[in-house]
């Protein structure tokens, strides 16, 4: 057994104790007893957990206790001041089997009394004497020894004075009994809780002692090693308790204070201890994580010889192994990596100075001694799920290799320079020999290294694979822009390497990716690399392609871009056999961002010019000669119909104007990422086959493929900004606008072109620069114009709305050109007619409108036929007007046309007044660029409409003819002559006076002749109404005659039966006044007389034979006044039986009260036939149609009214029959009334007046007075 | 305290980025690119334990052997990036959050300026003043 275990065993230490085997010294014999009672107790003890409660507060733990025992010697007791806690005794046992009093007292007793002086000298009270009975020694003894109690006893009352625990027995050790397993037990029990005790006190101490040593660190001479050493010292207490926790702290605590007085140097207070960790670095042999416990570099701190670089190595391998035991190996990975990033930092805050290159070995070594500890200790399932944590490490690793290997020369194409190989040679003396723990295994990171820096093809394997591993990983847990990074590092030593190919696989990711996200600078400088590639590989149109990107970037220098600018141009320049050309985006080299059609409508006919003024904005550095620049445009084949409307965009605010809008380059990817490979859209158009109307239309996506394509994957779409942009497809429709040797200059440059004929859509934009093609692909939003062509077109109108017949008349011709060019000599050929002749005159001239030209006179001929109109010469798509006199001849009568529907087939809406008969006219031209006629409707307004009646006053008859002026404009009416067609025996004399009448628009004039005739009287008339018009104040030159013709049928008819009655009324003022008064009922007398003998026709009528067999008719009368200024008192209509003979009178006596004062008219009488109910309905006499007409109207009113007969109606106008009329009026068998036709009735006082006085003044006034 | 600020859109690209014009700027546009799978890493973590009640700030991104790359990220999924120099050991959790805190309300106040249209780069001079504060105190520290 050896007396002490130091340094403590790997894994597990062991509690120290001293065993005191003093008794088991003495008696030899037993010394076997000892040994088989040690294995024994060194087992059990640590079998039970304690709990062990902590000062500070901190929280109880359970714990096993270990002991280690060790043969008592006076030496071995800590001496003052020691500070080891790993060797200190806790607990001090005596052993004695002793049953014999006698030798107590003279051996046992001096011994354990020297033992417990010693001890006391030491300061330590932890100690426990155990007496071991044995039944052996009891038998043996049996008689004449005293019972072994005594002994117990008297140890107790000799040392343990009121200290009775500290005494134990134990009984029959060796036997399997229930006894001495009791025993057994307590004992363990009584070690356990002595043993606590004793360690807490002495931890506890010994915790205190190392707060008042860490106290005086500010204190000069204070070291940290030692410090160290002493708190490591807890560490290991702890560590071999197994609380790794509280281990791992008080290591953590060291680190920390360390840190802390590194970055105080930093900030200039510098302790002196220090002054051995900035010793220059001569070893960088990587962390050893291998041992539990690195002695070597242990000893160095606690020699004070450690380097920064072995104090941070020993202490990260003692965190990392208690890590390892919390089971938490992914802190010890993020630790190293904290651990590797602040050495360095250190060492450069401390100005260590370092071999270069050594630290990127020890930072390499490290990674993979970590690396290689973590999987160790991990099943590669775990270490898999786990890449987040391992990754950085890898990542750094490769990192650091690829600085060795740059330094090292391994990087170049050559291969290492002498230089490089000195330097290699000094670093692989700075990592030492390989250690013991891995010199067997064939993959340490000891041998990785020197194996990378001994050849380049070594150094590339391993870097390769370094490398790719750090790539997977990251890719693994969805790091992917750390593993582009780490890719193109990797592609850096590519081209290093040269080896452009395998370079731009992970350039090109790279800038997909930064791309994508809009980080313009890493694009830049990304592309600036693959344009490398490029041009090391020759690939002709895809290095143009990014020198055209580069070219046009704001990041780089105007230098750079010059440079990759001229690279264009100098292929550009090369001569045309050696190379194919090279098509490129244009969107690198410059921008459409406007397009301006003139004229704005985009529209316009083939002759006239139509400019598109495109607007490009050169991204170029320096200005550019271009050869060619073109548009192919795409002609349209259903729109080329419809003349002139302009399909800009809709959404354009300046018409003609198309603004494109650009992703600005350095706004970011917003546009881009969402926007996918722009779409190729094409409009269509479904027009149906018979009349072209237009079914359907739409925007059909050509490129459907493309763009979903792009929203299933998720990767990031091609955007114009992508170095290989989508494949450039030239479509050749054939159809080009060119424009030839233009310059762009930096900025925005204005082109212009000029359209050809036809409706096209914009398509494609070339720019070919000698070799190089640009080529926008799409015009988008689509642009349209059309240049179309259009035939003459002759149109008429009138010069004022409406056209009157009957006058000089002007309108105008109009004539669009079209594609027709008007020569001199052209002429109109307009065929005459009767009815409208073309006034002649004199000065007429045609004005060329385009706009206005010029004017120039017109030649007008007329011969018989035809008036010919010599036009002057007029270019095409101009306008020429003229006006022309026309006169359409009213015509005789008022036959009516047959239906309002006009020549041209359409329905002309007539204004509202002209309710009668227009005139429509049609011209027929004959037109130079046409063999067929023009036909040309004008529609002419007769400005009168006349009416004629024929009224009789008793047996006078006389034609009245009303002429209403329909018209907006006055006239004067002159001659008015009305002529009897026939010669018939007839006298017409004209009443009219005025021999001039003016006639105002809208109202109308009446011209009136009495009838005189002899006896045969035509059974027909027609009649001529003639007068001349002309607008008032106008000489008698100008007047035009209008005719009137019309006829009055049955002429004889009407007048013999004409006037059958007179009416005559009379008012009576009551009986005592001279006059009539307002207020005083008068009488109304109405005396109906019959003037003529029955005719034929009537006594065939109604007529029903009286009693005195006379035959009588029955008539109706009614008294109405229409304006209110009469009240009917009594009865107002009644019916009056007449019998059918001349001169038979009837006389009516109704009661009427005036209700004004003044000449009053008096109330109409009105009389009209009552037809019983059997008579057969008359035809009746209807001369025209405008006596049926008030006839009608008057049978009208009266069914409208329906008040009572009886009633007295002071302002009712008419007076009903009765309500019973109504009936009758709708069956065929009831009576009815029946108005006589015009002149039949005679009335004697119409429009007769009578005064009325007021009445009397006998208002009386009350006044009451009080 | 800072040698590069950085402002990033929901989508990803810079909104504003400014890095100490003594170093090399590229280097700083990659760092800033490669910390967003870290952050992205750490909100959709975050996203998926507490819900809406999550914290802004980040932390540590990740530590490079010179620099120490923070995040912090807003609830519209702006992300705040600051890069500290990791030889400035003066720099604790708490001053990185109210730097951030500061950089938040700085963007906040861009945000509210009508004629600011969100999703473009950030022109504000206000917000350069912040970041130029913080970045200034750099050259006084380090």
């Amino acid at each position: 057994k050896k007396n002490t275990i130091y340094p403590p065993p790997p894994i597990w230490a062991f509690l120290l104790g001293v065993l005191k085997r003093q008794a088991l010294k003495q008696s030899a014999g037993d010394q076997g007893l000892f040994t088989s009672l040690y294995t024994s107790l060194a087992q059990q003890l640590p079998r039970e957990p304690m709990e062990w409660r902590r000062t500070y507060g901190r929280a109880p733990k359970m714990i096993h206790l270990e002991a280690n025992f060790v043969q008592f010697k006076e030496e071995l007791l800590p001496k003052e001041g020691n500070k080891a806690l790993l060797t200190f005794p806790f607990l001090h046992i005596y052993w004695t089997d002793c049953c014999d009093t006698e030798a107590y007292k003279s051996a046992v007793k001096e011994d354990m009394t020297r033992w417990q002086s010693s001890l006391r000298t030491h300061g330590s009270a932890d100690w426990v004497i155990i007496v071991v009975e044995t039944n052996d020694t009891k038998k043996k003894n049996k008689t004449n020894i005293l019972p072994r109690s005594s002994i117990v006893d008297k140890i107790r009352s000799d040392f343990c004075n009121k200290q009775n625990d500290r005494c134990v027995v134990l009984s029959d050790p060796l036997k399997d009994s229930s006894r001495s397993q009791e025993s057994w037990n307590s004992l363990l029990l009584k070690l356990r809780t002595l043993l606590l005790m004793s360690f807490t006190k002495n931890l506890g101490r010994f915790e205190d002692d190392m707060r008042t040593l860490r106290e005086k660190r500010t204190q000069p001479g204070w070291s940290f090693c030692e410090y160290f050493m002493v708190q490591e010292e807890l560490a290991f207490v702890f560590e071999m308790l197994q609380q790794f926790e509280d281990a791992l702290v008080q290591y953590d605590e060291l680190d920390a204070l360390f840190t802390q007085y590194v970055l105080n140097f930093g900030a200039g207070d510098t302790a002196n201890w220090l002054g051995s960790f900035c010793a220059p670095v001569r070893s960088w042999s990587g962390l050893l994580l291998r041992r539990p416990i690195d002695m070597e570099k242990r000893d160095g701190i606690q020699r004070g010889e450690a380097s920064l670089l072995d104090l941070r190595s020993y202490l990260f391998s003692r965190q990392c192994t208690l890590l390892i035991f919390l089971l938490r190996p992914w802190e010890v990975t993020q630790r190293a990596l904290e651990l590797l990033h602040n050495c360095v930092q250190e060492l450069r805050l401390l100005e260590v100075s370092v071999l270069e290159g050594a630290l990127d070995c020890w930072v390499f070594l490290s990674c993979l001694e970590v690396l290689h500890r973590i999987e160790g200790c991990c099943d590669p399932a775990q270490l898999a799920a786990n890449c987040s944590h391992t990754v950085g490490l890898w990542a750094y690793a490769t990192d650091k290799l690829k600085s060795l290997g740059e330094l090292c020369g391994l990087v170049s194409e050559k291969g290492p320079t002498s230089e490089d190989l000195n330097r290699t040679v000094d670093l692989l003396a700075g990592l030492g020999d390989e250690r013991p723990e891995t010199v067997s295994s064939l993959q340490s990171p000891y041998k990785k290294l020197k194996e990378a820096l001994s050849s380049v093809e070594a150094f590339e394997r391993h870097y390769l694979e370094l490398s790719h591993a750090a790539m997977e990983m990251y890719r693994a847990i969805g790091r992917l822009r750390s593993a582009r990074l780490v890719g193109k590092s990797l592609a850096e030593f590519y081209m290093r390497k040269g080896d452009p190919e395998r370079a731009e696989t992970f350039l090109q990711e790279a800038l997909k990716s930064y791309t994508s996200e809009g980080w313009s600078l890493p694009v830049t400088h990304t592309r600036k690399q693959i344009a490398e590639c490029q041009k090391l590989l020759g690939r002709t149109e895809d290095y143009l392609q990014t020198s055209a990107l580069l070219a046009g970037d704001v990041n780089l220098t105007t230098e750079e871009r010059k440079h990759f600018c001229q690279e264009i141009l100098t292929f550009a320049g090369k001569s045309e056999d050696q190379s194919p050309k090279a098509t490129l985006s244009m969107a690198v080299f410059a921008q459409l961002t406007r397009l301006q059609f003139r004229p704005a409508t985009a529209s316009v006919h083939s002759g006239a010019v139509l400019q598109a003024e495109l607007t490009l904005r050169c991204l170029m550095p320096v200005s550019v000669h271009i050869q060619q620049l073109a548009v192919s445009v795409h002609f349209d084949l259903e729109r080329a119909g419809t003349n002139g409307r302009s399909k800009g965009a809709p959404r354009q605010t300046n018409p003609g104007t198309v603004e494109f809008s650009q992703a600005h380059p350095s706004a970011g990817p917003a546009s881009s990422s969402a926007a996918g490979p722009p779409l190729e859209l094409d409009e269509i158009e479904d027009r149906s086959p018979t009349d072209n109307s237009l079914n359907s239309t739409g925007v059909v996506c050509k490129n459907t493929h493309l763009v979903m394509r792009c929203h299933d994957s998720a990767s990031p779409p091609d955007t114009p900004n992508c170095v290989s942009p989508p494949s450039v497809t030239v479509k050749d429709d054939g159809q080009m606008l060119k424009v030839q040797d233009v310059t762009l200059e930096p900025g925005n440059n204005s082109i212009v072109f000029t359209a050809p004929p036809g409706t096209y859509t914009l398509r494609q934009l070339y720019a070919t620069v000698g070799q190089v093609q640009f080529v926008l692909p799409h015009i988008y939003p689509s642009v349209q114009y059309e240049v179309y062509s259009q035939e003459p077109q002759l149109t008429v109108e009138p010069l004022s709305e409406p056209l009157l017949a009957g006058l000089p008349q002007m309108v105008k011709f109009t004539l669009l050109t079209g594609h027709y060019a008007v020569k001199k000599g052209d002429a109109l050929q307009l065929s005459n007619t009767d009815t409208m002749p073309v006034l002649p005159s004199a000065s007429c001239t045609a004005r060329i409108n385009s706009p206005l030209v010029g004017e120039s006179s017109l030649f007008i001929q007329s011969s018989e036929k035809v008036t010919s109109i010599s036009l002057p010469a007029t270019p095409p798509y101009h306008t020429l007007e003229f006006h022309l006199e026309v006169l359409c001849v009213i015509p005789h009568g008022c036959d009516r046309p047959a239906n309002e529907r006009l020549t041209n087939g359409e329905v002309r809406h007539r204004p509202r007044s002209y309710s009668h008969p227009d005139t429509p006219m049609t011209m027929s031209i004959d037109c130079p660029w046409s063999i067929y006629s023009t036909l040309l409707a004008l529609t002419f307004y007769i400005p009168f409409k006349t009416k004629h009646t024929l009224l009789s006053a008793g047996n006078r008859k006389y034609i009245q003819v009303c002429v209403q002026n329909m018209s907006d404009v006055n006239f004067t009416l002159a001659e008015v002559q009305l002529a009897e067609k026939q010669q018939a025996t007839l006298e017409l004399q004209s009443l009219n006076t005025k021999t001039q009448q003016l006639l105002c628009s809208k109202h109308s004039v009446f011209c009136l002749w009495e009838v005189r005739w002899k006896d045969d009287l035509p059974s027909c008339l027609q009649c001529i109404f003639s007068a001349n018009f002309s607008p008032p104040k106008q000489d008698v030159s100008t007047f035009k005659p209008f005719h009137y013709q019309f006829q009055l049928e049955r002429f004889i008819f009407i007048f013999y039966i004409l006037t059958l009655y007179s009416v005559r009324a009379e008012i009576l003022p009551p009986a005592s006044e001279q006059h009539c008064r307002s207020g005083f009922l008068c009488g109304l007398e109405v005396c109906i007389t019959r003037l003529t003998e029955p005719t034929e026709g009537e006594a065939a009528e109604d007529s029903k034979t009286d009693a005195d067999g006379l035959k009588t008719t029955k008539l109706m009368y009614e008294v109405a006044d229409s304006s209110s200024n009469w009240a009917v008192c009594g009865k107002s209509s009644g019916m009056v039986s007449m019998p059918m003979a001349a001169d038979a009178t009837h006389k009516v006596q109704i009661e009427v009260m005036p209700l004004f004062a003044g000449h009053l008219p008096f109330p109409k009488i009105k009389v009209l036939k009552y037809l019983p109910h059997t008579a057969a309905v008359a035809i009746q006499p209807d001369p025209d149609s405008c006596v049926e007409n008030d006839s009608l109207s008057l049978l009208d009113k009266v069914l409208d009214d329906q008040g009572d007969t009886a009633s007295i109606r002071s302002r009712g106008s008419v007076h009903s029959v009765g309500s019973g009329d109504q009936q009758q009026q709708k069956g065929v068998a009831m009576p009815r009334l029946e108005p006589f036709a015009a002149g039949q009735v005679f009335n004697h006082s119409h429009t007769q007046q009578v005064l009325v006085l007021p009445a009397t003044d006998d208002h009386i006034m009350e006044v009451n007075a009080t | 305290m800072a040698v590069c600020i950085a402002v990033i859109a929901k989508e990803n690209y810079p909104l504003y980025i400014r890095s100490v014009p003594t170093q090399n700027e590229l280097k700083f546009h990659y760092t800033v690119h490669t910390s967003l799978d870290v952050v992205e890493e750490k909100i959709s973590a975050v996203g998926k334990s507490l819900g809406d009640q999550r914290e802004l700030y980040l932390g540590l991104l990740y530590p490079t052997e010179d620099y120490k790359v923070y995040g912090y990220v807003t609830n519209s999924k702006v992300k705040f990036v600051i890069v500290v120099d990791s030889s400035n050991t003066s720099l604790r959790d708490n001053e990185i959050r109210s730097m951030f805190r500061k950089l938040h309300n700085s963007f906040t106040d861009v945000m509210c300026n009508p004629f600011h249209s969100p999703g473009n780069t950030i022109q504000s001079k206000a917000f350069d003043g912040i970041v130029s504060g913080m970045m200034v105190q750099t050259a006084s520290t380090v």
